[in-house]
This record gives structure tokens, C-alpha cells and sequence, in this order.
């Protein structure tokens, strides 16, 4: 049975691949990058292990430990998690659900992110070979640790996912995200502490804790041996524990291990079980919204109409308050760094930061359209109205918002000299992801969850497509933004006001041209290929 | 008016004989008769290919001005792909669609205007209310606002969604967003409406309603073209039916001229065949 999983998998796959040679390319570039990746790592951690086994052995538990909490927190965040086998499509195969997910777990390997950290956690089992013997152990604790990385991200996204999908997305995402940062400061402090301890025990002479005698690997071997005692760094941790004849030890993080393995699976289980007789169902029940909302405010011309209609999807559907909550959020995370730097003037960047977001979330915007978009084709709406209407509620809402952010950034930090700068450089960024995106979302789109499915889903096949069309917007606001960057740049590290007036005046200029060529180009564009991108959006898994 | 096509129709493209599977044959303009000015819609020579399946194959169809005509066929006929070519969805590999008289792919804002469209397997706008979903529809006609109001909300009442106006779509039942999605299609007083598959999902009463609408849309002049499995319905409803059949026109006309002294479903059978006696399934019964 589980073997069939990986079949269907496999064969998913190579018909996905069939479809697009684009996709082909995509996953070559991507297994290209991991296997170099994962070279590197390996031929590391065997350098290390003839070096210095029991070092090499801690790093290996550490970064081990982080491989775990990046497979359990990024897809919360970012991505989400593959959904090729959808666990809602076995439903009426009367499948037990102790193979559905002994049949999914195996097969959420078979990804690149899947492959790569089991290549790694195989190869960097060979640290060992000075010491064969334990070699065994390695695995085991590897096949342990990739065990945890892939059930965890399963059990953490389904577990959360009927909460994401409520309205209520925005509070707990930034709930889910508040935790960890606000962990940072009392987590430097603390690691600066334990640091400081080794180093003065080190130098003291009291102990030699490394063969070398190094402080970093003191460090190292520090906090491997504490990492070794969370459900994060356990499994990773055996060989060492083996290697010192710590027997006590070698039983006890198993156990760790073995019993985090168990409870996550059993949130799996239980979340899963939830989710299969309560599928998600968009929108909230019985919810009714008074007239006509947005569309009685925007003029009534096909173009306020479209601006009207998005106006609405923002704050109506999930899956654009991903891209909402971040902006509410970066005040907050720059707060910190800014604080423990004791540069206040780190908070100027929210603004940039905040412009390229909101300017880089419609970027994609026929493909969060789904099939609903053959309306526009329907209705022979023009490239002008299609575009500007998807860009106006931006810039409306935008524009305030930036400047707010950036006078309330100097306002904290009390840099008022840099101000016009600063604005400039985010009005600047602004005009231009704008007029980027209004390009690239008539030319690149991509797949995204669907309409009412969880913003958790990454849609099958999409992760490459979706980055190869995002890294080549980037590049392009990347290149474009250099004039005005860069007199920013100028006006801050030489404190001229002169310079910073310019790069204010630049930065309007040049947002008010990007806008209009890059949304002049989009409407051409999409008044060329309306239907084709209709037939791609309808092509989607 | 009524012609045959099918199997011998004009020149089998590619030297196919008459029958066999619709792959691995290239699409090639053809030259064919002249569109028809006069009538609603009026397609010629069209193609489409979906990677190695041809989906339409050189097809023709007129569709004259003021009837209520019934496109028929079997599931993967070519009908929603005929559709969605005919309205400006998707473009054709070759063949030209003229909506009385004005090329569609040369220009498609003036042809569409006058088109009014029921997609297949497309969804809606789903985050908006009934209203604001017919209103977001007129409003991209480019109709104003006060003649899109007063002209939602007697459809809404016609539809029988007035109660559900402000409830959000994605909330409707599958017959309430087909609904829905004809009011869409109907605001902005088109002079011929395409609609795919319009009564599927839709309970019987709402289905009688709407055919009543449609009758009388047909009646003041209008053109309505529906595509549907439902023999029976076509034969009632519809004045003019095309069976289509592996991406062809198979039978086109009057009701009466195509199906003979024959029921429509009998002479759908013949013309498209595949009717296969249910042997080898004795495993299947219960006793």
C-alpha cells in the first residue's frame, strides 16, 4: 500500500513534467541547487569528522535540530505544503488511516526540499567513518530526525490548517509568528551568556573540552549537548552519545525522539481524521455584507469596477491577508534588531520593506483569480481597466500607509534630516513593484491555492514555476530600483539635504513613470493574450 | 435549412476515414463556405487541438437569428470547446466565429457585446454578494450604475435570489450560483446568450423558471444557444439542435428535420453511437 503511494506520487510527478518542459527545467534547476547543497554539506561534515568526530558530531545535531524547526515552521509561513496527495482525495477509498499516512509520510519525501534532507541526513552520517562502528547509530539517528522533519510539517500544517482557514487568519498567524520573535532578544542574550561561559572555562584551562582546543568548538560541543535533549536535536544526537558511552543517554534521547515521532504522529492522526469529515468550506456561513460595498464608492466604469472588486477580495479572502499581516508585522520585527543594536534608525527600513510587499502582492493576481477570471474575458474588459483597476486600491491604500509607516519610522528613531530620502526611496519602490507587477501577473502566472482552499496549500508542481516568476520580477525591480537606491544611499551616508530632496523627487518621478509604462506594457500585453491567460489558469492542477 | 456533415463531410481532413479516433490528425485552415452575415453566430472551419487530441475538427455551425437552438452531444464531443471559441474564451488554431456579421477574433470588444455567456466549469467571483457579482458584471460592460441596479435587482427577482442578494456566492447552492451566473450573463441585454449546460444542478422548479425567461428572451427576438445532455429538454425546449459528435457537426437544423420520425435521443444514438449492452457486469448484481 505504501508502496503505491509512492507510485501515484512518482507518477503524479512525471505527468506534471510532461505537461511543461518549463517544469522540467524548473525541478533541473532545483535538484541542480540541492544536490550542490547537499554535496557541500556532506563532503563538510566528512572533512569535520576526520578533523574532529565529536565536534562535527554536536554541529551535526545542531543544524540537524534546525532542519526539524524549519520543516515544522516554514510551511506555516511561507510555501505551505505540497498537497500532490491530497489526503481529502482518499477519502472514498475506505483506506485505513494508518496507511494513509504511513503512505503519505513516505511519499512527502519524494520533493526536492524531501530528497535533499534525507541525502544529507545519510551522508553526514559518515562523519563516523574514523569510527565505523558507529555509523549505525548515525543512521538510525538520521532516518529518526528526517522522520520528524517530514511527519512534524505534515502534523503542524494539518493541525493548524482548520484555524488558517478561518477568518480569523490574520490574529493567529501573527499570534503563531509573535511567539518566536519576541524569543529572539532573551535568546541572544542567553546564547551570549553560555558563550561567554565557555570561552572563560576554555581559556581557564579547567576544561578541554575539544581535541583542538578551540573555543568554537567548545561552543559547538556546548550546545549540541543541550540541542540533544529537545525533541529537536534527540534523534541527531546518538552517535555522539553512543561515541562517549553515555548509555544513559543513548536510551534517553531515544526515547525522546521516539516519543516525539509518536505524539506528532498522533496530532497527525487525530487532525487528520477531523479534517477528512470536515472538509473546508469558504467563506463564512450565512455571512452577508449590506449593498454593494466597494462598488457604490468607485466610479462605475468597468475600471472601478475591477478596483472595487479587488478592494473587496482583499479584505473578503484569506488568502491576501498573508501579505496584510506581514505589513503589520514588520514594525515588530525590526523593533527588536533595532533595539539590541541600539540603532533606532534600522526602523526606516519598514517602509521600503512595506512598499515592495504591497507592491509585489499583485504580482500574480489572474492566478489568484482562478477560472473566475473568464468573466473578464467574458465581459472584453480592456487591458486598461483590467490593470489599472488591480492597481489602484494599492496605490490608494498604499501610499498613505508608506508614508505613515515611514513618519512614524522617524518619529521612533528621531532622524527627521533623512527623511525626504527615505520617502523618496519608498514612494519610488512603490510606482515600481507596482508597474512591475502589473507586467508580470499578464505574463507569469502561476499556480496558487484556490479560491477558499487553505492559503497552507501549495498547489502540486507549483514551488518551482512559482520561484523561477518571482526571482525574475525581483530581478527586474532589483535593477530598475538602482537610480533611486542608490541617491538614497548617497543622501544617507553623506547627510546632505540637498541629496535627499533629489532622491525624493527622483523617487516620485520615477514611480509615477514605472506605473505608467509598466501598466501601459501589462495592458498591452493582456489585451494580446485575455483567452490564453484564461486557458492556463483553467490548466492548473 | 439542414445539412448533413459528418462522415462525409467536404474533404476528410488528412485522408481520415470516417470513424475513426479524432488523434493524430494536424489541424489546417480550411476553405469552406462563406460565414453567414445574417445569422447569430456563424463559425467556419474551426480547429482546436489539446496536445495530441483534436478536441474540434473543422466545424461549421450557423445559428440563425431568433431561435432557441440545442447544441447536443456525448461527454467530450467538442461542445464546450465549440463554446468557448464561439465566445471569445479560447482561441481557435484555425477558423473564423462571426456574431452577426462582426468577426469575433478581429474584434472582440464590439462581438462581445452583444454576447451574453454562460461558462462551463469556470467559477465565479465567489467573495461577492448575488448583487455585487451581477453588478461587478454590468459594471464591466461598461453599463452605469443606476441602470445596472434597477436591472439586477429585477433578475434577482426573476431568478427568485432577491432574499439571497446579499449573501455571498461562495455560500449558494450549485443551482443558485448557475443562477447566478445567468443573471450575470443577461444584464446587460445581450442579443444572443450562450450558455453551457445552464440546467445542470439546477432543481426542477428553478429550471422551469428559467426556461420560461428563456422562451420570452427567444420571443422578443432574442437568440439563445444551450448545450446540454438532456435529450428530452432540447426536444421540448429548442426550436434548432446540432448534434456534434468527435469535434464535428453530425446533424444540424430544425428539431423536426434532424431527428425524423424519430425521437431526438434515438437519432442522437444512431448518429453518435456507442451504445454498448452491459455484459461482463454479472458480478455487479446483488443476488
Amino acid at each position: 500500500m505504501v508502496a503505491q503511494f509512492l507510485r501515484l506520487k512518482l507518477t503524479l510527478l512525471a505527468n506534471t513534467l510532461r505537461r511543461s518542459v518549463w517544469q522540467v527545467i524548473g525541478l533541473a534547476v532545483a535538484l541542480l541547487y540541492a544536490f550542490g547543497v547537499v554535496a557541500f554539506l556532506v563532503a563538510t561534515a566528512i572533512a569535520g569528522g576526520g578533523r574532529d568526530p565529536v565536534v562535527t558530531g554536536h554541529a551535526i545535531t545542531i543544524a540537524g535540530a534546525l532542519a526539524v524547526l524549519a520543516w515544522w515552521v516554514v510551511p506555516v509561513f511561507a510555501f505551505g505544503v505540497d498537497q500532490t496527495l491530497d489526503p481529502q482525495r482518499f477519502t472514498t477509498f475506505a483506506i485505513p488511516r494508518r496507511t494513509l499516512l504511513a503512505g503519505l509520510a513516505v511519499a512527502g519525501l519524494v520533493s526536492v526540499p524531501g530528497v535533499a534532507t534525507a541525502l544529507t541526513a545519510a551522508g553526514v552520517s559518515f562523519a563516523w567513518w574514523r569510527e565505523p562502528w558507529l555509523i549505525p547509530a548515525a543512521l538510525l539517528g538520521s532516518a529518526l530526525g528526517v522522520a520528524a522533519c517530514i511527519i512534524g510539517s505534515r502534523a503542524i500544517t494539518t493541525a493548524l490548517a482548520p484555524l488558517l482557514e478561518s477568518r480569523r487568519y490574520r490574529e493567529v498567524l501573527a499570534a503563531f509568528a509573535i511567539v518566536p520573535i519576541v524569543l529572539i532578544g532573551p535568546a541572544i542574550g542567553w546564547i551570549s551568556e553560555e558563550i561567554g561561559a565557555v570561552s572563560s572555562e576554555t581559556t581557564g584551562d579547567s576544561v578541554t573540552v575539544t581535541a583542538d582546543g578551540s573555543v568554537l568548538g567548545a561552543v559547538v560541543a556546548r550546545f549540541g549537548e543541550l540541542v540533544a535533549w529537545t525533541p529537536l536535536g534527540a534523534a541527531w544526537s546518538l552517535p555522539v552519545a553512543v561515541h562517549d558511552g553515555a548509555w544513559g543517554a543513548v536510551a534517553a534521547r531515544l526515547a525522546i525522539s521516539l516519543a516525539t515521532l509518536a505524539v506528532l504522529w498522533l496530532i497527525w492522526d487525530r487532525s487528520l481524521a477531523k479534517a477528512l469529515v470536515t472538509p473546508a468550506v469558504g467563506g463564512g456561513k450565512g455571512a452577508r455584507s449590506k449593498g454593494l460595498g466597494w462598488f457604490a464608492r468607485f466610479p462605475d466604469t468597468p475600471m472601478g469596477a475591477v478596483a472595487a472588486r479587488c478592494a473587496t477580495y482583499w479584505i473578503r479572502d484569506p488568502r491576501y491577508s498573508a501579505g496584510i499581516s506581514i505589513i503589520f508585522l514588520m514594525p515588530v520585527i525590526l523593533w527588536l534588531p533595532a533595539q539590541s543594536a541600539e540603532n533606532l534608525g534600522i526602523l526606516l527600513l519598514a517602509g521600503p520593506i512595506v512598499a515592495w510587499v504591497l507592491g509585489f502582492s499583485v504580482s500574480n493576481e489572474i492566478g489568484y483569480d482562478y477560472t473566475a477570471f473568464a468573466l473578464h474575458v467574458a465581459t472584453g474588459v480592456d487591458g486598461r481597466a483590467d490593470r489599472w483597476g488591480r492597481v489602484l486600491p494599492v496605490l490608494y491604500l498604499g501610499t498613505p500607509l508608506v508614508v505613515i509607516v515611514v513618519l512614524v519610522a522617524a518619529a521612533l528613531s528621531g532622524q527627521w534630516g533623512v527623511l525626504p530620502a527615505v520617502l523618496g526611496v519608498c514612494l519610488g519602490t512603490l510606482g515600481l513593484t507596482l508597474g512591475v507587477s502589473s507586467v508580470s501577473s499578464a505574463r507569469l502566472v502561476y499556480p496558487v491555492p484556490k479560491p477558499g482552499e487553505s492559503p497552507l496549500k501549495s498547489p502540486q508542481g507549483a514551488a518551482m514555476a512559482t520561484m523561477v516568476a518571482q526571482m525574475l520580477a525581483m530581478l527586474v525591480v532589483a535593477a530598475l530600483s538602482v537610480p533611486v537606491v542608490g541617491l538614497g544611499i548617497w543622501a544617507l551616508t553623506s547627510a546632505n539635504q540637498l541629496v535627499g530632496w533629489i532622491t525624493l523627487l527622483v523617487g516620485i518621478a520615477e514611480a509615477v513613470l514605472f506605473l505608467v509604462v509598466g501598466v501601459r506594457i501589462g495592458a498591452r500585453i493582456y489585451d494580446r493574450r485575455g483567452p490564453e491567460l484564461l486557458q492556463q489558469v483553467q490548466g492548473f492542477p | 435549412m439542414t445539412f448533413e456533415t459528418g462522415p462525409q463531410t467536404g474533404e476528410p481532413a488528412g485522408g481520415r476515414a470516417p470513424g475513426t479516433p479524432s488523434d493524430g490528425v494536424t489541424p489546417e485552415p480550411t476553405t469552406t463556405r462563406p460565414p453567414d452575415p445574417g445569422a447569430a453566430l456563424s463559425l467556419r472551419g474551426l480547429w482546436k487541438r489539446f496536445g495530441q487530441k483534436v478536441a474540434v475538427r473543422d466545424l461549421d455551425l450557423d445559428v440563425p437569428v431568433g431561435s432557441f437552438y440545442g447544441l447536443v452531444g456525448p461527454n467530450g464531443a467538442g461542445k464546450t470547446t465549440t463554446l468557448s471559441m464561439a465566445t471569445g474564451l479560447l482561441r481557435p488554431d484555425f477558423g473564423t466565429v462571426q456574431v452577426r456579421g462582426t468577426d469575433l477574433w478581429a474584434h472582440p470588444e464590439q462581438a462581445k457585446a452583444t454576447l451574453g455567456i454562460l461558462p462551463d466549469g469556470v467559477r465565479l467571483f465567489d467573495r461577492l454578494t448575488g448583487l455585487q457579482l451581477v453588478t461587478y458584471a454590468g459594471l464591466l460592460r461598461g453599463m452605469d450604475r443606476d441602470t445596472v441596479a434597477e436591472r439586477a435587482k429585477s433578475l434577482l427577482a426573476a431568478m427568485d435570489l432577491t432574499a439571497d442578494a446579499n449573501t455571498y456566492v461562495v455560500d449558494y447552492s450549485a443551482g443558485m450560483t448557475k443562477k447566478i451566473a445567468l443573471a450575470s450573463a443577461m444584464i446587460h441585454a445581450p442579443r444572443t446568450l450562450v450558455l453551457d449546460e445552464p440546467f445542470e444542478a439546477v432543481d426542477p422548479v428553478s429550471a422551469a423558471n428559467i426556461r420560461d425567461i428563456l422562451a420570452d428572451y427567444v420571443t422578443s427576438g432574442g437568440t439563445v444557444i444551450v448545450s446540454s445532455h438532456v435529450m428530452d429538454l432540447v426536444q421540448r425546449m429548442c426550436d434548432h439542435v446540432a448534434i456534434v459528435g468527435a469535434g464535428q457537426v453530425l446533424a444540424a437544423g430544425t428539431v423536426d428535420e434532424v431527428r425524423g420520425d424519430q425521437t431526438l435521443e434515438d437519432r442522437f444514438v444512431d448518429l453518435v453511437g456507442g451504445r454498448t449492452r452491459a455484459e461482463g457486469l454479472e458480478w455487479l448484481h446483488s443476488s
